[in-house]
């Protein structure tokens, strides 16, 4: 079942990729929308049989990959919770951004090429997902980071996603190299890259002790949370925490469904898993995972203040999954890894919805990207404002304190951070701060967002007005499916994930370090810490309402009298403008210095131009000799026997 | 002291056969009318053929007329590529001649003498016999060379050779006095007996060594005796360059292989020095000066300069490998060398034959088989794997790596990539350029030249092992007890 759950999408990007053209179009489309539904099917049998039902945790092997010394890694699918978990978000996603594909990409000539590689994504994903070691993590790692820069890439012709494209590519090399370097650094310190002796090892992990690096001895504490850290750095690049967040947004230049998929709901989470999965690693490391919140933290802050203020209405939604996940990586940070989870799993509904709704409006209005050209959408696309209605406030946490009533993202948000106050992290009140502004900005910039797109009257221009028209089943099915998993995935899995049945639906495969009674003491926090976020939400939702509805002349005016704070957030607090300074332009200046000075004239001087040169230089002369003149010959005839006797007598005298 | 002239006439067979026809088709020449040049030279090359077949099939070991003649496995493997190379060079002169008017009866007649001179210089096994041979050659050389005597390219480029080969003689007659002087014989045994014996190294002897090898390196077209090379090549009549590029050098290379081995063999490590310096020089000179040349023939003079130091090579190893190298370089030299003649003589559009490479150009498209043959020759002269011409310098090289000769082998190497250079040039004219126009059809018997050439280089791995096992046996006269 498994094999069939991680292959089919295989097989479909391999038909799709390589048959393409002669199958067509519409059979490409098909066959990798139906795999994927047959992969999402079995997935959910998987999670109700190892999540809910009491299957034990098991390794299924598939071949052995590499076998060098002591470096065993074998190609096996590690089942347990964790994985059924991600295995539903990815499939269940997957199939319905495939579904939605078939009506947005309508007009694309390119289709089975797209296909292709969102079931090639889709294939990475759940081998990273699957994997039972680092090797094969990585390997799924690279995978969707491939996917990632072909589909951001998909319309090649368009500079701008070109730029983007090798933008993501290269920030997320970044982070790849930490992470690769904290493979190295695990199988220094656990003499393995499986799991299972991982773990095994970590148990018995003495951070008093000594290791050994290339001759100078280490202690074991500083280590570990070396390595925790470079994971970490991996896990920073492939879910956009700061600072090597900068692609995410640029990466809205792929096709919409792409950031549905890879830049919302799956991809971006990796670092989430790849983290949950390691637990017992970072839990041996306080110093790492007091990191790890503090960056969640700031992320989540700095992403949304920056959504604030975005006109574009898929950055937006980029700047608010970046925030996200910041919350994330603080319930990581605090030891609450099922809340993490918890919140990956509803915030990837919401926000497929969200990324879907929005495209939408997009394909509603001649591909128009820019709310200051929409406004007064509500009337002409009806079903679509009211999947974005329901979108919003399961970002945002709708729901009423107490009680079992709200949206998934009102559970999964508040108890992140309920976690973060409850935690005993030195860093806890910081972080609890930082997340309840953010939570405030959230419902600010995603009420922003409704109201500037739906409500008011339109800016567009009347030929784009007279084009809007509701989308067609194929892609409204899809925000319908996760409209219902934004609205219930909270309430119906709140005590499997982090609730009263925590033990029984995770069974190993989360580890908490003894001492961590984070699950019990986040119900007792003080009622106005469990009442926080709802306030934060209800005051986002009132500003905004009071900015868009009531006055809409208070937002340029607000801008005015603080252009300077105003330009900070439009620029995303000057990011790329610093790493342009800092990384671009040097690496570019050393670049064509060793291009034209290094290659051009050193290497190229030297070698191939310089040595023809050269020789054409001796060929004039030698060419100069024959002159013609019979004297001449003579004399070289002479001149060289000459030589030759002085040489021989010179010869004779040694 | 009695000359056992029976055997010793027996031994002479194939010299004899071409004296006599010689002699017959200069009467034929003389008082045939019409179509007597086609007759002659048809006849010619017939004596040629039979005179190649006596050389294999009447085998004789040994020394005649008091050891000046000698006759074993090496000569009779010269022999056979000079007369392929008279022989072929008279079959791709027939078309010439009758578009040219180049219509002498005297050019096959003299080549024959030219040729008669070549085995002598091959059998040669005493300084007398040695310079009788090699003005027999000249002598006929010189007029060769001036064959076309309204031309006046032709005419001053044969009297320079003349005037140098003139002074290459009196240098080479100059060491053979010398020589004689301080070991008191002609005879090479006697010389290489009277050398071991003697006093060591023997300033004066020396001194005729380096004449010697002075005169010979002339008749190869060796650096700095090669001046003359150019100017002949290029104002010749082209089947006199063809000539002038394939026989002689195989006999002038035999003659200075069969020297140094046997008349100098105790002074190996003197003249070493001096076939090494004389091969880096040619080799060298060879390749950058074929670079600047616009016309063809002027180009294959300055590449058979090259390869002429890449045999050298060879023989500077004095080894048995060595030797072995320099004929198996011969042999793939004489084919690649008619093989390119061919096309040369080939080179025709409707105002005549042309030289320049320049107007090769787009061969590949209006003459793809023509364009294809000389790729194959090219790449085979730069020696480019698995052609022939890879082959050649492949077995060389390795005598000089097994030698010790590590410098001479780099140099050789480095020489033959600038080298290289001017080949694949012609290549590319010829496949990258704009079209010229088409040649006119290529006479059959060019056509064949070219053809047999073109595979053998091709297709030369498949018959590497007999070839290799042959020269070994040729190159075990020199080494035998």
């Amino acid at each position: 079942m498994f094999h069939l759950i991680v292959f089919l999408p295989l097989i479909g990007f391999l038909i799709a990729g390589l048959f393409g053209r002669s199958i067509g179009a519409k059979a490409s489309e098909y066959l990798t929308t139906g795999l994927l539904y047959v992969s999402a099917v079995l997935s959910w049998i998987a999670f109700f049989d190892f999540g809910l039902g009491h299957e034990e945790a098991m390794v299924v092997p598939v071949m052995t990959w590499m076998n060098v010394g002591s470096l065993a890694v074998d190609w096996s699918f590690r089942i347990d919770t964790l994985t059924v978990v991600m295995l539903v978000v990815v499939n269940t996603v997957s199939a319905l951004v495939h579904t939605y594909s078939i009506g947005y990409m309508h007009h694309d000539p390119h289709r089975p090429r797209f296909f292709a590689y969102l079931s090639l994504f889709t294939f990475a994903m759940l081998m990273l997902v699957t994997s039972n070691n680092l090797v094969q993590m990585f390997f799924g790692w690279e995978g969707v980071g491939l996917a990632s820069y072909l589909l951001i890439g998909f319309w090649y012709k368009k500079p701008s996603a070109n730029a983007a494209a090798m933008k993501a590519f290269i920030v997320n090399r970044v982070g790849d190299f930490g992470f690769a370097l904290g493979i190295f650094g695990i199988f220094l310190l656990f003499g393995s890259v499986n799991f299972d002796t991982i773990f095994a090892n970590a148990r018995q992990f003495d951070p008093a002790g000594d290791i050994d690096f290339f001759g100078y001895a280490v202690p074991a504490a500083t280590a570990i949370t070396a390595t925790c850290l470079l994971l970490f750095m991996g896990a920073m690049g492939k879910s956009a925490q700061v600072p090597l967040h900068t692609w995410l947004p640029d990466a809205m230049e792929g096709p919409t469904p792409v950031s549905a998929l890879i830049h919302a709901a799956t991809m971006v989470t990796a670092g989430v898993v790849m983290v949950a999965r390691l637990s017992p690693i970072f839990e041996l490391s306080t110093t790492a995972l007091v990191v790890v919140t503090v960056v969640g933290a700031i992320t989540a802050f700095f992403a949304a203040t920056v959504g604030l203020v975005q006109n574009d209405i898929k950055r937006v939604i980029a700047y608010s999954t970046c925030s996200q996940l910041g919350y994330m990586f603080v319930a990581l940070g605090v030891g609450a890894y099922g809340a993490a989870i918890f919140h990956l799993f509803t915030h990837a509904f919401f926000k497929a919805l969200l990324f879907l709704g929005a495209g939408s409006v997009i394909h509603a209005v001649s591909d128009e990207q820019d709310m200051r050209y929409m406004g007064g959408l509500r009337k002409h696309i009806p079903a679509t404002y009211w999947m974005m209605i329901i979108g919003t406030i399961a970002l945002t946490g709708v729901g009423i304190p107490f009680t079992m009533i709200g949206t998934a993202g009102f559970f999964s948000k508040d108890i992140v951070i309920e976690t973060a106050f409850a935690s005993h992290s030195v860093v806890s009140t910081f972080a609890f701060v930082m997340l309840v502004i953010a939570a405030c900005f959230t419902s600010f910039y995603s009420w922003r967002l409704i109201f500037m797109t739906f409500h008011g009257t339109p800016r567009a221009t009347a030929d784009v007005m007279h084009h809007v028209h509701e989308s067609p089943w194929v892609m409204l099915a899809p925000l319908f499916v996760l409209a219902a998993g934004a609205l219930f995935a909270g309430v119906l899995f709140k005590e499997f994930f982090y609730g009263h049945e925590y033990a029984e639906f995770w069974k190993e495969a989360l580890f908490v370090a003894g001492g961590n009674e984070l699950l019990e003491e986040f119900h007792h926090v003080p009622a106005w810490v469990a009442l926080s976020p709802f306030i934060a939400m209800i005051v986002g939702l009132l500003v905004a309402y009071w900015f868009y509805i009531r006055s809409p002349g208070m937002p340029k005016a607000l801008a005015q009298s603080q252009s300077g704070l105003y330009k900070f957030l439009l620029n995303k607090w000057y990011f790329d403008e610093l790493y342009d300074f800092l990384f671009v332009r040097p690496a570019m200046w050393l670049g064509r210095f060793l291009w034209k000075r290094g290659d051009g004239t050193v290497i190229d001087g030297m070698g191939p131009d310089g040595i023809s040169a050269r020789v054409v230089d001796i060929t004039n002369r030698v060419v100069r000799l024959q002159s013609g003149y019979l004297y001449h010959y003579a004399f070289a005839m002479l001149i060289g026997v000459a030589a030759l006797v002085t040489w021989m007598m010179l010869g004779s005298a040694l | 002291m009695s000359i056992d002239l029976n055997s010793g006439l027996i031994a002479l067979a194939p010299e004899l056969v071409i004296v006599l026809g010689a002699v017959s088709l200069l009467m034929i020449g003389v008082f045939a009318t019409g179509s007597g040049v086609r007759i002659v030279n048809g006849l010619a090359v017939a004596i040629l053929i039979f005179a190649g077949a006596l050389v294999i099939l009447m085998p004789t070991d040994g020394t005649a007329f008091n050891d000046a003649f000698v006759s074993d496995s090496f000569t009779r493997f010269m022999k056979i590529l000079t007369l392929i190379g008279s022989a072929v060079t008279l079959v791709m002169s027939v078309g010439f001649a009758k578009a040219e008017r180049f219509d002498k009866f005297e050019f096959p007649v003299l080549i024959m003498l030219a040729t008669l001179g070549m085995m002598f210089m091959i059998s040669a096994n005493s300084m007398l016999s040695l310079y009788m041979g090699l003005e027999l050659q000249s002598l006929a050389l010189y007029v060769v060379a001036a064959i076309n005597r309204d031309s006046v390219r032709a005419t001053e480029a044969g009297l320079k050779y003349f005037v140098l080969g003139a002074l290459s003689s009196g240098m080479l007659l100059y060491g053979i006095s010398l020589v004689y002087g301080y070991t008191g014989t002609v005879e090479f045994e006697g010389i290489a007996a009277a050398v071991t014996n003697g006093e060591e190294r023997q300033l004066g002897l020396l001194f005729g060594l380096v004449f010697v090898l002075a005169g010979l390196a002339f008749k190869i077209s060796a650096v700095p005796f090669h001046m003359w090379t150019p100017d002949v090549y290029e104002g010749a009549p082209t089947p006199v360059t063809a000539f002038f590029a394939a026989a002689p050098k195989m006999a002038a290379m035999a003659l200075l292989v069969r020297v140094v081995m046997d008349a100098f063999e105790p002074l190996t490590s003197d003249w070493q020095q001096i076939v090494a310096f004389i091969a880096i020089a040619s080799m060298v000179l060879g390749s950058f000066a074929a670079i600047g040349q616009s016309n063809i023939k002027r180009l294959m003079a300055y590449s058979s300069i090259g390869h002429m130091g890449f045999a050298l090579v060879g023989l500077a190893a004095g080894t048995q490998a060595g030797v072995r190298g320099v004929a198996i370089y011969m042999l793939i030299y004489l084919a690649m060398t008619l093989g390119a003649f061919a096309f040369i003589l080939a080179m025709r559009r409707k105002g005549g034959n042309f030289e320049n490479i320049s107007d090769l150009a787009g061969l590949s498209s209006t003459n793809p088989l023509m364009a294809t043959a000389l790729t194959v020759l090219m790449f085979s002269l730069a020696g480019i794997p698995p052609l022939a011409g890879f082959w050649a310098k492949w077995y060389v090289f390795l005598a000089a790596i097994e030698a010790d000769l590590y410098a001479l082998a780099i140099i050789g190497v480095i020489a033959s990539v600038v080298g290289a250079f001017y080949y694949l040039r012609i290549i590319k004219i010829m496949w990258f350029d704009e079209p010229l126009g088409r040649l006119e059809p290529v006479q059959g018997e060019l056509g064949t030249v070219l053809g047999v050439s073109t595979v053998f280089t091709l297709l030369y791995v498949i018959v590497a092992g007999p070839v290799e096992a042959y020269a070994e046996v040729a190159a075990r006269a020199f080494f035998a007890g």
